[in-house]
């Protein structure tokens, strides 16, 4: 179908048809994520259409996460790149950006009218609750791609939860955690690799 | 809406702000959120191109909104492009400030990404990517915890954190859809209970 470099690793797997579908898929994406994406990307593209495994999402998310800029912008973009190479990477952008924004542009003409409404604001806060349960959800689902990590499930557990408490508990600068427990993380996988 | 600002940008203007953004998307490593406080400082503090409400709104309407939260940047640029003259400056200020952020990063993502792939097999690649996974693992529900943590007044607020535990359990254990979740949210807050 198309002979660009990056190719899925697995061609059984379910996968996009075309640059359209890459385009539509994201855009309906993008349009169930209220306060964030993520677990929406999570939910359908590994549990319902199966076009990555846990584990392959949790590759791709490092990825995404590591390098600057939005993490689902970047997300997309590699997924959309790992089907159709650069075409697809640009439909899955466009997909995840062209319509929300259209509809946030809306939204932001019609908050300048109702924004001092107290039913609203109590809809936006009891929405950012369930945003942020989701996203721990999220985070627990994929904790079971850690099962088949060279690390070994003991060393994975011990390595997101120091890694959490920094973060959420002690408030580390975010660049400090990723070099130092990310660099000790990467350098004990190096080494199960070559044993 | 609040008191508006009245200003007048030159291009000059027009492409330190472009500037500005650029620089911003190579420093956004954890997402566009962590340059929110340099953001502030620049568009409130430094330049006066929007109101502090302004500011607070774009993060609000853009966490509501369905799609990417980086869409907050495209508010910003819309509102400072409303305080220069209206709809069309509004629109220039959003391709402006969107592409900012956007271009230097996913130019990046793109070229690591493809080399990742297509080394995909290389001990280090290999390395990189099954070692980061617990850290990006704790990460992410480190962000939702902070996320719900938000609001810091324990004995009024405990009802958001009910919210957000009992809907991490009901997506982490049932296959219920993410979107009855969100409306129960809105109406329980619209109805005040949370």
């Amino acid at each position: 179908m198309n002979s660009s470099p990056p190719s899925p690793p697995d061609p059984t797997r379910p996968q996009p048809q075309s640059l359209t579908d890459l385009f539509v898929s994201f855009t309906l994406l993008a349009l169930q994520g209220f306060g964030g994406v993520l677990a929406i990307v999570q939910h359908e593209l590994v549990e319902k259409k199966r076009w990555l495994s846990k584990e392959e999402f949790v590759e791709e998310w490092a990825v995404a996460q590591i390098m600057p800029g939005p993490n689902v912008v970047n997300l997309s973009l590699m997924i959309g790149n790992r089907y159709f190479g650069l075409p697809g990477a640009m439909a899955a952008l466009a997909g995840m950006l062209t319509v929300p924004l259209l509809i946030i542009l809306l939204l932001a003409l019609v908050y300048a009218h109702v924004g001092g409404h107290p039913g609203v604001a109590g809809a936006l806060r009891g929405m950012s609750a369930v945003a942020a349960g989701l996203i721990i959800a999220t985070g627990l689902r994929l904790f079971g791609a850690l099962k088949s990590n060279p690390l070994g499930l003991r060393t994975c557990t011990v390595l997101s939860v120091l890694c959490f408490a920094s973060i959420a508990i002690l408030h580390w600068p975010l660049l400090y955690v990723l070099l130092s427990l990310g660099g000790v993380s990467c350098v004990l996988a190096y080494k199960k690799l070559g044993a | 809406m609040t008191t508006a600002l009245q200003l007048t940008l030159g291009w000059s203007d027009w492409l330190s702000l472009f500037l500005h953004y650029l620089l911003l998307s190579l420093l956004s490593i954890g997402g566009a959120i962590s340059t929110v406080p340099d953001m502030h400082r620049y568009l409130v503090t430094q330049q006066h191109w929007l109101t502090d409400p302004q500011f607070n709104a774009s993060i609000a309407i853009a966490q509501a909104a369905p799609g990417p939260n980086v869409l907050f940047i495209a508010l910003m640029g819309w509102h400072v492009g409303l305080n220069a003259g209206g709809v069309w400056c509004g629109l220039l200020g959003v391709a402006i400030t969107m592409v900012g952020i956007l271009l230097p990063s996913t130019t990046l993502t793109y070229i690591a990404a493809s080399w990742g792939h297509r080394n995909r097999e290389m001990r280090p690649v290999r390395a990189f990517k099954l070692g980061m996974a617990p850290i990006v693992i704790g990460l992410l529900i480190a962000t939702g915890w902070i996320l719900a943590s938000s609001h810091n007044a324990p004995a009024t607020d405990w009802p958001l954190w009910l919210v957000a535990a009992v809907s991490a359990l009901i997506v982490w254990r049932t296959r219920l859809h993410l979107l009855w979740l969100l409306a129960a949210g809105a109406l329980l807050g619209w109805f005040g209970y949370v």
